[in-house]
């Protein structure tokens, strides 16, 4: 298969690594039994905003739990700029969905903020301070830091989204992979969360995010990633989000496949 | 009463039994597992029996060590037949743990000749006994129960010292947890190790019912009453020891106003704990009953005063009010000592304090009628009945956004509401 950015050659990053910052290698993803994700390969580009987009359970949240080793894969493996995940974890930052948590827990906006915090903090070290007014300016840059002593609860869905969209920039990572930052939002996040993407984008950040408004694909990503358990399609927006691509995508030919993998499944039944 | 030494001892080894146990019982309540400890509880009684079985002896090593290995073996058993055959956790906490205590009496039955098992020991402890088992330690002579859960506490202390926000990113945000590079799972089973092993040390002294309470109502408690993990781990401690104390007291006293003899002092901190989770449930600022009463109340006057305030506008604009729209001379008081209505020769008329707050809500009426009319596809007279009841709700901000929906000039939708000048 080619892909649009493996021939490219992009430029060296930041890091000045000859690597891509993930490539996925022929990656599987099964659910007991059945493929959820089939036979993924495809280098993310440095610096873009890419979106990864595809119709309900075609594997979007499978794939960047694939690629941060959430999910166990049945097969194929991803590398950080040519390294383990293992060894780059300081490099890669996550935004799971709002929905992942438990929003009752007794924590402040602050406390969350700070758990991105917590790898660069390390092992039986305390919170101190100084950690609190980093996590303090973190809430600041998603409008939030007047809110930092509410317990999680009293906020909003937007507000708890810019919570996690805060603890993300307190872990001031390379790469970021967002879960649906978008769900479930208003429109007042939705632009303070697209500046905020853009401007990590512009700092040289690779940010991969899943989303599900397709209006808004166009205006907001660099690049896409068309999945539907197959990688449908993926490269530099303008060439990749088509008509045809949607439809492929979206449309009902690849049902054939969801057929075939139930089939598997079963086969796999005694 | 009669306070003895061997009150305090009994009393200071109840107290460190309830603090360990309400410390962990923090944990699996952030993580909705308060039943965990009653699971493990039961399930440590294999553990228990196998390492009798094996050594032979009732030695404390053995016993606790049985005990910790019966406990991960039932957190780990849990998640695994939870995400093999696709059942709720709780579902599959209830087969592992019911499965485990059967074999753990099976193999007790085995071992029947050779052990004395008193089940009323095992339900209640025998607090009231353990200052007699006493050992020697540097020429002071304690109490073995004392010890051994003074040593459980400090090592749950330390470890919970240790490992706080590990266990509290584990707890919130697994995932996140994971993609940092901590271990969510296992700071999960070592929990369950410690409560497996609190769970046993603290069996002999205070009894199973205790130790369960103590998992579960000082951490249940203190949630009612903190919204922060570090201050309800505090307050948990504090009503642990706070029941151990008063259970304790109840104990001696209670009985005998009633012509008793004492009762168990375990049972006794078991209630005293039951009783504060009560007091909280009521009086917890915030989230208490009484609070959400008063809340309610509160709101309940507001409509009616308010409701009474735009009646006497409208009467004052020469609208005329039917009988029952008339607010009662009880409501017009409490306007008049609020300032916002007056009487003069009989007639009851708004102050222009309260002729202002009258607008305020008229105007929140209408503009909640247009928003609803133009904005939200509601008939005009459904509409009114709506603005009827959001018009007490409106905060400053709502009002905001809806001046701003609304189109200008607002005029009410329905005829015959009065507009207010603003």
């Amino acid at each position: 298969m080619m892909l649009p950015w493996k021939m490219s050659g992009q430029p060296a990053g930041p890091e000045h690594s000859p690597y891509a910052p993930v490539s996925i290698h022929d990656v599987t993803v099964a659910y007991h039994r059945k493929p959820v994700l089939w036979d993924v390969d495809l280098d993310l580009p440095e610096g873009k905003l890419v979106g990864v987009i595809g119709p309900n359970g075609a594997g979007k949240s499978t794939l960047i739990k694939a690629i941060l080793g959430l999910v166990p894969t049945a097969s194929g493996e991803v590398k950080f700029y040519g390294g383990t995940l293992r060894k780059h974890r300081a490099l890669v930052g996550y935004v799971p969905q709002r929905e992942s948590v438990d929003w009752d827990f007794p924590v402040s906006a602050l406390d969350v903020v700070a758990m991105g915090l917590y790898r660069r903090i390390g092992w039986f070290r305390r919170i101190r301070r100084t950690h609190y007014e980093e996590a303090t300016k973190a809430l600041a840059r998603v409008g939030m830091d007047s809110l930092a002593l509410r317990q999680i609860s009293q906020l909003s869905g937007g507000q708890q989204q810019r919570v996690f969209l805060a603890r993300a920039l307190a872990q001031d990572a390379q790469i970021y992979f967002m879960d649906e930052p978008l769900v479930g939002v208003d429109a007042a996040t939705e632009r303070v969360i697209i500046a905020l993407l853009r401007e990590l984008r512009n700092a040289g950040r690779t940010v991969v995010v899943v989303h599900h408004d397709l209006q808004s694909v166009a205006e907001y990503f660099d690049h896409v990633i068309m999945l539907n358990t197959r990688v449908v399609a993926a490269g530099p927006t303008a060439e990749v989000f088509t008509q045809d691509n949607l439809l492929k995508t979206y449309g009902g030919r690849l049902t054939l496949l969801d057929e075939a993998a139930h089939a598997v499944a079963r086969t796999g039944q005694r | 009463m009669n306070w003895t030494l061997l009150d305090t001892w009994m009393l200071a080894t109840g107290i460190f039994s309830a603090l360990s146990c309400a410390l962990l019982g923090n944990f699996l309540f952030v993580r909705r597992l308060s039943l965990m400890g009653d699971a493990i509880s039961h399930a440590v009684l294999p553990g228990l029996a196998a390492a009798f079985l094996i050594t032979g002896s009732r030695d404390s090593g053995p016993m606790l060590m049985g005990a910790v290995i019966a406990g991960v073996l039932t957190a780990v058993l849990t998640q695994g037949i939870a995400h093999a055959g696709k059942v709720e956790e709780s579902t599959s906490m209830g087969i592992v743990f019911t499965t485990l205590f059967a074999v753990g009496l099976l193999l007790i039955v085995r071992a029947a000749d050779r052990v004395d098992l008193d089940p009323s020991c095992v339900l209640y402890g025998s607090l009231e006994l353990t200052p007699l088992d006493t050992i020697r330690i540097g020429g002071m002579t304690l109490p073995r129960a004392f010890l051994v859960n003074t040593s459980v506490f400090a090592v749950n202390a330390a470890i919970v010292w240790l490992l706080f926000k590990e266990f509290m990113i584990g707890a919130f945000d697994p995932m996140l947890a994971v993609t940092q590079g901590f271990r969510p799972r296992w700071m999960h089973q070592l929990l369950m190790a410690l409560v497996a092993l609190t769970a046993v040390a603290c069996f002999e002294t205070v009894g199973s019912i205790l130790v369960v309470a103590m998992l579960i109502v000082p951490a249940a408690t203190a949630r009612l009453l903190s919204s922060r993990l570090p201050a309800m781990l505090g307050l948990s401690l504090a009503i642990a020891a706070g029941s151990a104390i008063l259970g304790h007291l109840g104990a001696l006293t209670i009985p005998r106003l009633f012509g008793f003899e004492d009762t168990t002092t375990s049972g006794m901190m078991a209630v005293a704990a039951g009783a504060m989770f009560f007091l909280a449930l009521i009086f917890a600022p915030g989230s208490g009953v009484l609070a959400h009463a008063r809340n309610q109340l509160s709101l309940r006057r507001r409509i009616e005063n308010e409701d009474a305030l735009a009646a006497l506008y409208r009467r004052g604009e020469g609208m005329e009010l039917a009988t029952a729209e008339l607010p009662s001379p009880r409501l017009l008081h409490r306007l008049e000592r609020r300032g916002f209505a007056a009487e003069s020769a009989g007639v009851w008329q708004l102050t222009p304090r309260g002729k202002e707050e009258a607008e305020s809500v008229i105007h929140a009426h209408v503009l909640w009628e247009r928003f609803l009319v133009d904005h939200a596809n509601m008939r005009v007279d459904h509409a009114h009945q709506s603005s009827e009841r959001l018009e007490h709700v409106t905060t400053p901000e709502m009002r905001e956004v809806l001046a701003e929906t609304v189109e200008k000039p607002v005029t009410p939708p329905s005829d015959g509401s009065i507009l207010p000048p603003r």
